[in-house]
């Protein structure tokens, strides 16, 4: 137990709207341990996004954050002081974003941006800072990284800005670090390399990474274990293996079904597809959040809430009522069709 | 009728980039040399890289750009000399982003029908008529007439653009990035309208996507673009079974199947994608390139001619290849 790093247990998002409240994420439980990749995987609207804005701390005002607890390396953070947050952020937790040109501030040059970083969380002079970041420019592969100290992130390419955030984000020796769809607004060629990266500094710093991403594909090549989420809940949860090995809730065999695979799905034929769209989360909600659009409702569904159950192997639950053996016939059909 | 329908030889488009108030200008050749035959009736897909000049040939053959040089037909005529009314007829764009691509100020039917507004339609009376069976073929239902964008879920505003793209039931259709702003789910349900659309309509298409999965799915050949160059050109199969081009071969190693018992791939592409205005001498592509050779920094490729496409790269120069390549 001492190994999670992080540990979120029934965490809340809601958000009051003039048409009632908004029910973002809801009873979310998970664990992140020191060299492990948690992704939190689903489409838009799920609520992964808000989840990682939660567990730093920086939800917009309006939104109420409950938990029974929410602990990073051993310290209570759900219930910490915005000043102790700040310290946080940036020293123990890092956050990596989508866009890192607007992440990055274009009035700076670089090398300000990333000694102001730890110079605002350590007690070191100008000069340590300076070679701490020229050691990390050059960890994450940035060639002549002292004269690139004095350069705007304008002058540079997405592929070198997302290594700078990199950089920055390691320049404390953070022990969690959370990437929102870092690889989305790169080119799949830098993809592959930004994920290489990251996946490589993770071992060597022994840092726990919470992986925020919409691309399956992305999800499977770097998770250790995956977090399928919709409509504000955990769906599904397990190891990379047993999520796309054996996936058990209905929502994740469709995700799957949708994609085209190079070699796997005939070309010109239809894809798999989930009909209807994601529900209004707001007001009361009660019973399964898929039923509208799962093709395996029962009357069951709708009546009361599903619970977190779990599948044939240790470490993979699903919220479904369909018995894990019911489910594999699915998705042999789902295979066959 | 011919069988090809566009047709681009030895298309170049260039721009000239200021590089500060008192310095000349340079140029900037976003399409460099592209000679390209499509068929009708095809998918031909253009990938590569952002900056490698998809988009900029997707305008050329829009009409919305002229070309710098070279010579591009539609069915056999120069297509600036087509006039841009019936240009628009014949060649429509369906957009990535359909949040920015939707006046928000007009109602779903006025957008649909807006095409025939312009083409100066004689019988404003089936307008109606005709936007509610465009919004059926595509999925909309007719209710949504009255709406207004902001109403509209990703999908169904794609199928808005989708609906008016297809109004004047155009020869070819270009979508640049069709689903990349879309959810995954959603993603499966537009391209399977895509293809269904096709066989219905007998459109041609051009597909400019950076997502060689959903390539793979649709194309039917496939050209690979890298700073202004069509690469490598083949059929789709040909590509994906047996890609020629190193850079090919990169850019298939980089697509991230969904498979936990793989790894992430190395690509080997080191070095970042070159700046455009200050191109690499030789094959553009060398400094990236895995296979490099003493003279490929020297002497750009030729096109080579190869089962179903060509490809450029020294490695299938029968007079510069593999004897070099060993010396």
């Amino acid at each position: 137990m001492e190994n999670h790093i992080l540990n979120v247990r029934n965490l809340t998002v809601d958000i009051p709207l003039p048409s009632g409240m908004l029910h973002a994420v809801q009873g979310l439980s998970f664990h992140v341990d020191r060299g492990e990749t948690l992704a939190i995987v689903g489409e838009s609207g799920c609520g992964k996004s808000l989840t990682s804005l939660a567990i730093m701390g920086l939800l917009p005002k309006k939104a109420i954050r409950t938990a029974d607890l929410l602990e990073l390396a051993g310290e209570d953070i759900l219930n910490a002081t915005e000043s102790r947050m700040s310290d946080i952020r940036g020293s123990l937790m890092g956050m990596i974003f989508q866009e890192p040109m607007t992440s990055l501030n274009p009035a700076y040059t670089i090398g300000n941006q990333l000694i102001e970083t730890m110079r605002r969380h350590r007690p070191v002079s100008v000069d340590e800072a300076r070679d701490r970041a020229v050691f990390l420019l050059e960890k994450v592969g940035i060639t002549a990284a002292r004269s690139r100290l004095t350069q705007y992130p304008h002058q540079l390419s997405g592929g070198l800005r997302q290594r700078v955030m990199i950089a920055m984000t390691l320049m404390c020796g953070p022990d969690l670090i959370i990437a929102d769809e870092p690889t989305t607004a790169l080119d799949v060629t830098i993809q592959a390399q930004i994920l290489l990266l990251l996946a490589e500094l993770q071992k060597e710093f022994d840092m726990g990474l919470i992986l925020i991403t919409h691309d399956l594909g992305v999800v499977a090549r770097v998770a250790d274990r995956v977090a399928v989420m919709y409509a504000g809940q955990v769906v599904e949860e397990g190891s990379a293996t047993q999520v796309f090995g054996r996936p058990t809730h209905p929502y994740t065999q469709g995700l799957l079904d949708c994609i085209p695979i190079p070699g796997k799905t005939e070309r010109g034929k239809h894809l798999g597809s989930i009909p209807g769209i994601v529900p209004s989360l707001v007001g009361n909600l009660s019973g399964c959040r898929f039923a509208d659009r799962c093709q395996h409702a029962m009357t069951d569904c709708s009546a009361a809430d599903v619970g977190f159950r779990p599948a044939s192997e240790v470490g993979h639950a699903y919220r479904c009522l369909l018995t894990p053996e019911q489910s594999a016939q699915n998705a042999a059909k789902l295979g066959a069709a | 009728m011919s069988e090809i329908i566009v047709s681009a030889s030895d298309v170049m488009r260039t721009f000239m980039i200021s590089a500060g108030v008192f310095r000349a200008k340079r140029p900037l050749h976003a399409v460099n040399g592209v000679t390209l035959d499509i068929r009708r009736g095809e998918v031909l897909a253009i990938v590569g890289e952002s900056g490698c000049g998809k988009t900029t040939l997707a305008k050329l053959l829009l009409g919305l750009l002229p070309p710098s040089g070279g010579d591009i037909r539609l069915d056999g005529r120069p297509v600036m000399t087509i006039p841009r009314l019936e240009m628009a007829g014949l060649v429509q764009p369906i957009f990535q982003d359909p949040y920015s691509s939707l006046n928000p100020r007009k109602s779903v039917g006025a957008i649909i029908t807006l095409p025939l507004v312009v083409q100066k339609d004689q019988d404003p009376s089936t307008w109606r008529r005709r936007a509610e069976e465009m919004m059926a073929l595509v999925g909309l239902p007719p209710r949504l007439y009255n709406n207004f964008p902001n109403q509209l879920s990703g999908g169904q505003r794609q199928r808005v653009a989708i609906a008016r793209a297809l109004i004047n039931r155009p020869e070819v259709v270009i979508c640049d990035e069709p689903t990349s702003a879309l959810d995954v789910s959603v993603q499966s349900q537009i391209l399977n309208l895509l293809q269904d659309l096709r066989g219905e309509l007998n459109l041609t298409y051009i597909i400019i996507s950076h997502n060689l999965a959903v390539v793979e799915h649709m194309a039917t050949r496939v050209a690979v673009m890298y700073l202004g160059r069509i690469v490598e050109l083949a059929e789709t199969d040909q590509l994906f079974k047996a890609p020629k081009h190193p850079y090919t071969m990169a850019l298939l190693e980089s697509v991230l199947t969904p498979d936990p018992s793989l790894g992430i791939p190395d690509t080997h592409l080191g070095a970042a994608y070159p700046n455009p205005v200050d191109p690499p001498s030789g094959c553009t592509f060398h400094p990236r390139c895995a296979q490099v050779m003493a003279h490929c920094s020297v002497q750009a490729p030729k096109r080579v001619p190869v089962e179903g496409g060509h490809v450029e790269c020294h490695l299938f120069d029968a007079n510069l290849g593999k004897e070099k390549a060993i010396a």
